[in-house]
């Protein structure tokens, strides 16, 4: 692999939940040499803080073993690489069970390296108080008795020394997603650290992928504007990377799914604010002036990303309590069903403000007529329509409460509601601070 | 007629603000979208839900429009009440407005 002028790089899951199959499709028929599994959202990796307190040997993702079962035999045999921040918060056990898995399926020879150093929370708590958090301003302080986790962003550099070893699998916890793409690329082409144009080059091919079927054609079509063939076997993307930086996104042939200049152009901005200043841990990343071109069918080139020198921080998510929401659905159909609708939210909040809750920050919607939209008028009555209330609570008692007043419709409300449906969730929010980048010095065990 | 004839969309989610991409069929018809899909008449079509303001960025090569919608999530999709807390549907609400 060393020689080789090209690299191939496929992308096994876009988020924590995402489908299995088109990961084997691309192991198998992908001829990559590294497959790489995006599986942390922003707040998944204080809810598996929660966890690993309470079970010390568990939060890590929870389709991490069963991912491996169905890629890590193709994989070893392909002499595939795979790259996963699938460790969430507790990287080092993931490394234990995937080597554990290994000696069950009977794989000899398999090492994982465990890239360690995203926690930064005891850190934060020491030095870190006077922080202001990046959308409020107010301090990290304000939120201290409630903290669940705070975990740096990593880079590319990080996973450097893991991608030098000889381990076949490397896990990690939280590490910028598109770095996770550039790092194999550094490693094999032995970009620079400061090499800031292939950096942003990098960059690119990691934000393309790091979505996995959303390129392909998983969050594209729209019926006789954009139609997507075969989306029910939607293949997921790969990039074939040349040490310049430019790429090819396309998928496997006979896969579902559809790559274009259109789908790229889509996935290219998604989540992008200032497309010239993209910040990275490992580089400010400049698309602006991003090229996409067809280069036959379902093949896309990707050309002209470039970069500036990276921030001098690390951005930091923390995850906190931030009380609970009650929440009940009940729906109603037929003529006059908008306004048994209205009839019944204006009974719930009567009551709920009776009860003592009428303070608290709350969503009043009928799905159907204006949650998603509050201000659309609709021109002609639905045929059916669903009552929905939300609302923000200090305590799960009150959350309950909220989710009863919906239930209690059923007997208590206008004609012919059905299908009531109730939850109290404990909300887990995210909020965000820049840190100094020895705060979080990366480190690597290899195991097996 | 409608923007839907002219360009597709997709919305994404950052913190508590929301990026929205309007992309031209035709990239010749740029030009005509960037004059009429203005910052102002952009927040006015999500009034309601847009709390603060609306940035954007032309990307002429890619016959695309960057959007940045500060405050329409709602406290940001973690904390959100909002049945679609990340504001993905908000892309196709764009569809709906008139061009000439």
């Amino acid at each position: 692999m060393v020689n080789k002028t090209s690299i191939r790089i496929g992308a096994g899951a876009g988020y924590a939940g995402d489908r299995i199959p088109p990961a084997v499709e691309l192991a198998q028929h992908g001829r990559l040499d590294y497959l790489v599994f995006e599986c942390l959202a922003e707040r998944t990796i204080a809810l598996a803080q929660l966890e690993r307190r309470q079970h010390p040997e568990k939060g890590f993702d929870p389709l991490l073993l069963e991912r491996m079962r169905a890629v890590l035999p193709i994989c070893l045999a392909q002499g595939t690489r795979i790259i996963s921040n699938m460790g969430a918060a507790n990287p080092l056990q993931a490394g234990h069970e995937v080597l554990r898995l290994a000696t069950e399926l009977g794989l000899r020879g398999v090492k994982v390296a465990v890239v360690q150093g995203d926690d930064v929370l005891h850190r934060l708590q020491q030095e870190g108080l006077d922080l202001p958090l990046i959308d409020s301003g107010a301090p990290l302080a304000s939120l201290q008795d409630r903290l669940i986790s705070a975990n740096a962003y990593l880079g590319a550099d990080a996973l450097l020394p893991a991608l030098q070893s000889d381990a076949q699998v490397i896990l990690c916890g939280r590490v910028a997603d598109p770095a996770m793409f550039l790092a194999p690329l550094m490693h094999h082409f032995g970009w620079a650290l400061d090499d800031w144009q292939r950096l942003g080059q990098g960059i690119l091919v990691g934000h393309l992928l790091e979505c996995a079927g959303q390129i392909t054609g998983g969050y594209f079509a729209d019926p006789g504007f954009k139609d997507v063939p075969n989306l029910a076997r939607l293949g997921f993307p790969l990039a074939e990377v040349q040490a310049d930086g430019s790429t090819v996104i396309t998928k496997v042939a006979g896969s579902g799914g559809c790559v274009t200049v259109a789908t790229c152009t889509e996935q290219l901005l998604y989540e992008i604010e200032n497309p010239a200043r993209y910040l990275q841990p490992d580089v400010v990343a400049d698309f602006s002036q991003v090229q996409l071109k067809a280069d036959g069918t379902d093949r896309v080139r990707a050309t002209h990303a470039s970069g500036q020198p990276r921030p001098d921080t690390l951005k930091v998510t923390v995850g906190y309590h931030d009380g609970y929401i009650g929440e009940g659905q009940i729906s109603y159909a037929g003529p006059g069903c908008v306004a048994r609708g209205q009839l019944a939210l204006a009974l719930v909040r009567q009551r709920l403000q009776d009860a003592g809750l009428g303070q608290h920050e709350a969503r009043y919607e009928l799905i159907g007529v204006n949650s998603l939209m509050p201000q659309t008028q609709v021109a002609t009555e639905p045929t059916e329509v669903r009552l929905r209330v939300a609302v923000r609570t200090p305590t799960r008692h009150e959350a309950l409460l909220v989710a009863n007043e919906v239930e209690a419709l059923y007997t208590n409300g206008p004609a012919s509601g059905g299908g009531a449906t109730k939850s109290v969730r404990e909300v887990v929010a995210a909020a965000a601070v820049l840190v100094p980048r020895e705060w979080a010095p990366a480190h690597v065990t290899v195991l097996g | 007629m409608k923007l839907r004839q002219l360009a597709h969309t997709r919305t994404g989610d950052k913190g508590n603000r929301s990026t929205l991409t309007v992309i031209a069929y035709d990239a010749r018809d740029l030009a005509r979208l960037e004059a009429q899909l203005t910052p102002e008449r952009v927040k006015q079509h999500y009034q309601g839900i847009v709390q603060g303001h609306v940035d954007r960025y032309t990307l002429p090569q890619l016959g695309a429009l960057q959007f940045v919608l500060h405050g329409a999530l709602a406290g940001g999709v973690t904390r959100s009440l909002a049945l679609d807390a990340h504001g993905k549907t908000l892309s196709s609400h764009l569809l709906n407005i008139d061009i000439e």
